[in-house]
Order: structure tokens, then sequence, then C-alpha cells
């Protein structure tokens, strides 16, 4: 009897691979920073609210993973960190992908609207259009400056978390939404000088590639520069408090010294220590985010205990 | 009788039906707890319905 073998060498996705397809690693980063920005603003939600608004932020931020994966498959296929990613390896359709990238959009825009605020939800359909449209559709392969662009999308959650509170924008939003958009350039151009990805065989212009390494270095410390004040400013406004300030005085200014140093080193240097300062900063850029943020979540529990704040 | 072990894919599709059914019946759990927080939250849900009703209308002590 013959046997019809036709699923054979055709990989099929499991339940992971849809998983993967909503970038994980960078959802928890946005689950963490929207729950800050939720938590430390005035206004009190109820806990399945809250519960439920962090999650929808979530699944936004995953649509528009999916969203990205694919569109960008062509790139992701060709680069080696991505090649196993669920559409280029032929796990997931790149249509498909699509299709969960648009269902999870509308169900987490509507939900978060239904469950916080129309502000909330219209701005988190902004992030997923920025980031999706503007970002990989738009200038990602266009410009050097796809980090900064792609940095201004992963700084809507804190933003999108306050406003499930409040209802509105205001400076303290605004300035969280700027420390992670001033943070991303330096974290990822440090993580372009030591990993020396396949970039240029996708297609994309990486400003290591286009501007030279000196030039990546130059960029890091600018960026640097002008993320202290603002997380300085943070920590004066309405969220901050004396611990805050001196959690973001005292990192800021390591931040910038890091950076400084990678200004200061050439290739040949960094080649012998094998990037050693790069790699550092890089770590140091993670802890930096990861700190400052869980400062405003403490300034606002110590707060509940006539503690912290102005 | 003899059955014919079942393709490894079938293990795979069933995973991901489970995979799909926990996650629609959390949603519906969360969309169940959501209403019971709307609606015993004390959000103002009367609405005007073309009858005169002096409770809707605002609180002349308080200042708006």
């Amino acid at each position: 009897m013959a046997e019809i073998r036709v699923f054979d060498g055709v990989p099929e996705a499991g339940f992971g691979d849809y998983v993967q397809l909503l970038k994980p690693r960078v959802m928890s980063l946005v689950v963490f920073t929207a729950l800050v920005g939720l938590l430390v603003a005035p206004v009190r939600l109820h806990p399945v609210e809250a519960f439920a608004a962090i999650l929808f932020i979530a699944l936004g931020a995953g649509a528009s993973g999916a969203l990205n994966m694919w569109w960008d498959a062509d790139i992701d296929a060709v680069m080696k960190r991505t090649k196993s990613r669920p559409v280029p390896s032929g796990r997931v359709g790149a249509s498909e992908a699509l299709a969960v990238g648009l269902a999870l959009s509308g169900i987490s825009i509507v939900m978060l609207g239904l469950a916080t605020n129309l502000v909330a939800a219209g701005l988190l359909a902004f992030t997923i259009f920025f980031y999706a449209v503007v970002y990989s559709i738009g200038l990602k392969r266009l410009t050097p400056q796809n980090i900064v662009i792609g940095g201004a999308a992963g700084a809507f959650p804190p933003m999108i978390g306050w406003v499930c509170s409040t209802g509105s924008v205001s400076i303290e939003a605004v300035l969280m939404f700027a420390v992670i958009f001033m943070w991303t350039p330096p974290h990822f151009w440090a993580l372009a000088l030591f990993m020396k990805e396949d970039y240029h065989t996708a297609g994309v212009p990486m400003l290591t590639v286009t501007h030279g390494r000196k030039s990546t270095r130059a960029h890091v410390l600018a960026y640097s520069v002008l993320l202290a004040p603002v997380a300085i400013w943070t920590a004066a406004t309405s969220i901050g408090g004396p611990f805050t300030m001196a959690v973001s005085v005292v990192l800021s200014l390591w931040f910038v010294k890091g950076s400084y140093d990678i200004w200061r080193r050439d290739e040949v240097i960094a080649e012998v220590d094998k990037y050693a300062v790069e790699k550092t900063f890089f770590r140091f850029s993670l802890l930096y985010l990861f700190v400052i943020f869980a400062a405003y979540l403490i300034e606002a529990a110590l707060k509940l205990y006539d503690l912290g704040g102005w | 009788m003899e059955f014919r072990p079942s393709h490894e894919i079938y293990t795979r599709r069933f995973g991901r039906n489970v995979g799909v059914a926990v996650l629609l019946v959390a949603f519906v759990a969360l969309v169940f707890a959501l209403t019971v927080v709307k609606v015993t939250g004390g959000d103002p849900m009367k609405g005007f319905d073309h009858v005169f009703e002096p409770v809707l209308l605002p609180d002349p002590g308080k200042t708006p």
C-alpha cells in the first residue's frame, strides 16, 4: 500500500511559534515600563482594570511584533541572528503573521479602550501604526537613524500606562517617553559596535556601516549626554523625589562616563580587548533603564508611607 | 486490531488547539471580571431617557 507522506519535511507551527511571533522578550520590557507608567500615576485603577490594561498593551506590542515579522521576513531570512524566526524558517506563513498581527491589533485596541479609556486606546493604535508602518515599512530601510525612530515606538508603553490611569497625557508621561526615546540609540548602537551583524547583506542601513564606527561612537556619546538631563528632569517632576533624583543623577553620570569611554576609543584598541568597554556599556544600559523605572515605582511606594516625593 | 502510531504533526496540532482553547477561556474570564468591576465600580451608568430626573441634575452645592 502506498503511503502518502505530504507532511514530512514540511515544518508545521506549534503553539510556541505563534508566541515567538509576538517577540516575547520585547514584550517583557513593554510590560514592565507600562506597569510603572500605570502605577506611578496619581489615579488608582481597580486591579482587574490595571491587569487588563497591561495585558492589552503587551498584546498590542506583540501585534506590532508580528506585523514587523511579516514585513521583514526577507531581512530576517538573510541575517544569522533572525533566520530561525517563525516566518523565515517557514513554520508560519507570512500571510498568517500578517493575519495574527492585524487581528491582535484590533483586539488589543478595542479591549484597552473598553477596559480603560479611549485616549489610551488611541495611543496604542498610534504606537502599533508607528512601529509597523512608519518604522518597519517606511523608514527602517531608508535611514541610518532607524534605531531612533524604532526607539520612539518602544518609548510609548509607559505613556500609555499613565494615560490608562489618568485619561490624559501630562509632562510626566512625556518625560518617561523621552527617557526611553533617548536611551534606545546609545543602547542599540553600543550593541551594533560589538555584534557586527550582517545588516549590510540584508540591505538595512546601520549607522556603523553607513557612517562608520567612529561616527557611531560619537552618536552614542551625544544621545547619552541628552539622556542625562531628561532623566534628571523626570526625577524633578511629581513622580520623582529625593530618592529618584539621587538614583537618576548617579546612574546618568555613570551612563555619560561609559559613553565617553566608548567615544574615546578607536577600533584598534577595541579589537585588542575584544570590545570589553562596549559590552560593559551595553549591559549597564539595560540595568540603567530597569533601575530608573524601578526607582519611579519605589518612589510611588514610598509616598504611600509619606516618605517619598517632593 | 492495531492502530498505526499517529503522526507527530497531530500532537503538535493538539497542542496548538489546547493553547487556543486556554486563551479563549481566559479571555472570557477576563471580560467577565472586567464587567463585574465596571458594573459594581459605581461608574455613572444612568442616562437621560426623555424623562426629567432631578437626581441627574448637577449638585448645586458642588462646584463643577
